[in-house]
């Protein structure tokens, strides 16, 4: 009889930060890496129930499910009801590439006045309301490791990253948003 | 810190996304089976290293992703434009760096170097 493993999530039971911008790991989601041409955009964003964005930094969400734009022809799509997103694509009928990257990600969620404070810690991009408003979305990096921003609260962000970045990126962060106030 | 405008992202982005990937508008032999081991050399690994205006392909690679071209002053580094791969060269006579907008560097103020 087989030994079978237990899954288990980078970080399980983190929590850190400050007063400022407290920190926390998102629930496991589904996640998949999505590769495809313009005339697919229309059939796949039919399959997966919300519109694939075809503006850079933009994402769309509906329902707990979320799609970023990554670049011209790639998405990181996220199911925080851990739906099955490979076999909803798979019915699009249109020729695409998908990749199930749900265990490649963690995310981890920053929350407060000084949450942008705390990502700029480590990543150089506009964090203004203006430059990256809520909904706003990119792949940058914080620091050495790459990660996916993505805003979902004028003061909150998701900050996915690859789980064995996860020690890292959660210890940078936590120096971070203690920088940015009690 | 630089900023480089990704014309896939269509804004200005911290160098820190990106990386330089070589000389840009190279030419790939269609007949590369019939070249002699000196024409592939020039191909493959002779580059002229330019001082000056220069075209090189950078990539957005902690970004978008994407590859794209970049004409760049290699004395100052500044970025005269950035466009999509796959374009040709932009008209080189509206590049030219102003001569104020070069940095000052070691060369041209400390050493006696031509
Ligand atoms: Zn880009």
């Amino acid at each position: 009889m087989a030994d079978l493993a237990n899954r288990t999530l980078p970080l399980s039971g983190f929590h850190g930060g400050s007063g400022a911008a407290s920190l926390s790991v998102a629930a496991p989601a589904t996640r998949i890496s999505l590769r495809a041409k313009p005339d697919a955009v229309s059939a796949l964003s039919g399959a997966l129930g919300l519109s694939l964005p075809t503006k850079p930094k933009t994402s769309a969400s509906a329902n707990g499910r979320h799609a970023l734009w990554l670049g011209p022809d790639e998405w990181l799509v996220i199911d925080e009801n851990e739906a099955d997103l490979m076999a909803a694509v798979a019915l699009s009928g249109v020729l695409h590439s998908a990749t199930d990257i749900s265990h490649r990600n963690t995310a981890i969620l920053v929350k407060g006045r000084g949450a942008d404070v705390a990502v700029n810690g480590g990543c150089p991009q506009d964090l203004s309301l203006t430059a990256f408003p809520v909904g706003a979305c990119s792949r940058t990096v914080l620091a050495k490791a790459e990660i996916v921003l993505l805003r979902t609260a004028e003061d909150a962000f998701r900050v996915e990253c690859w789980r064995s970045f996860a020690p890292y990126v959660s210890a940078l962060l936590n120096e971070a948003a203690e920088d940015a106030g009690n | 810190m630089l900023l480089i405008y990704c014309p896939y992202c269509e804004e200005e982005r911290s160098e820190l996304e990106f990386r330089q990937a070589g000389d840009a508008h190279i030419a790939r032999p269609t007949n590369m089976t019939e070249m002699t081991d000196e024409e592939f050399e020039a191909f493959f690994f002779l580059r002229d290293n330019v001082k000056g205006l220069t075209f090189e392909r950078w990539r957005h690679l902690n970004g978008c992703g994407r590859f794209f071209n970049a004409a760049r002053d290699t004395v100052s580094d500044k970025f005269l434009t950035t466009y999509k791969a796959g374009l040709p060269k932009p008209d080189l006579s509206t590049l030219r760096p102003a001569t104020e907008a070069t940095v000052e560097t070691y060369e041209a103020t400390e050493s006696d170097a031509k």
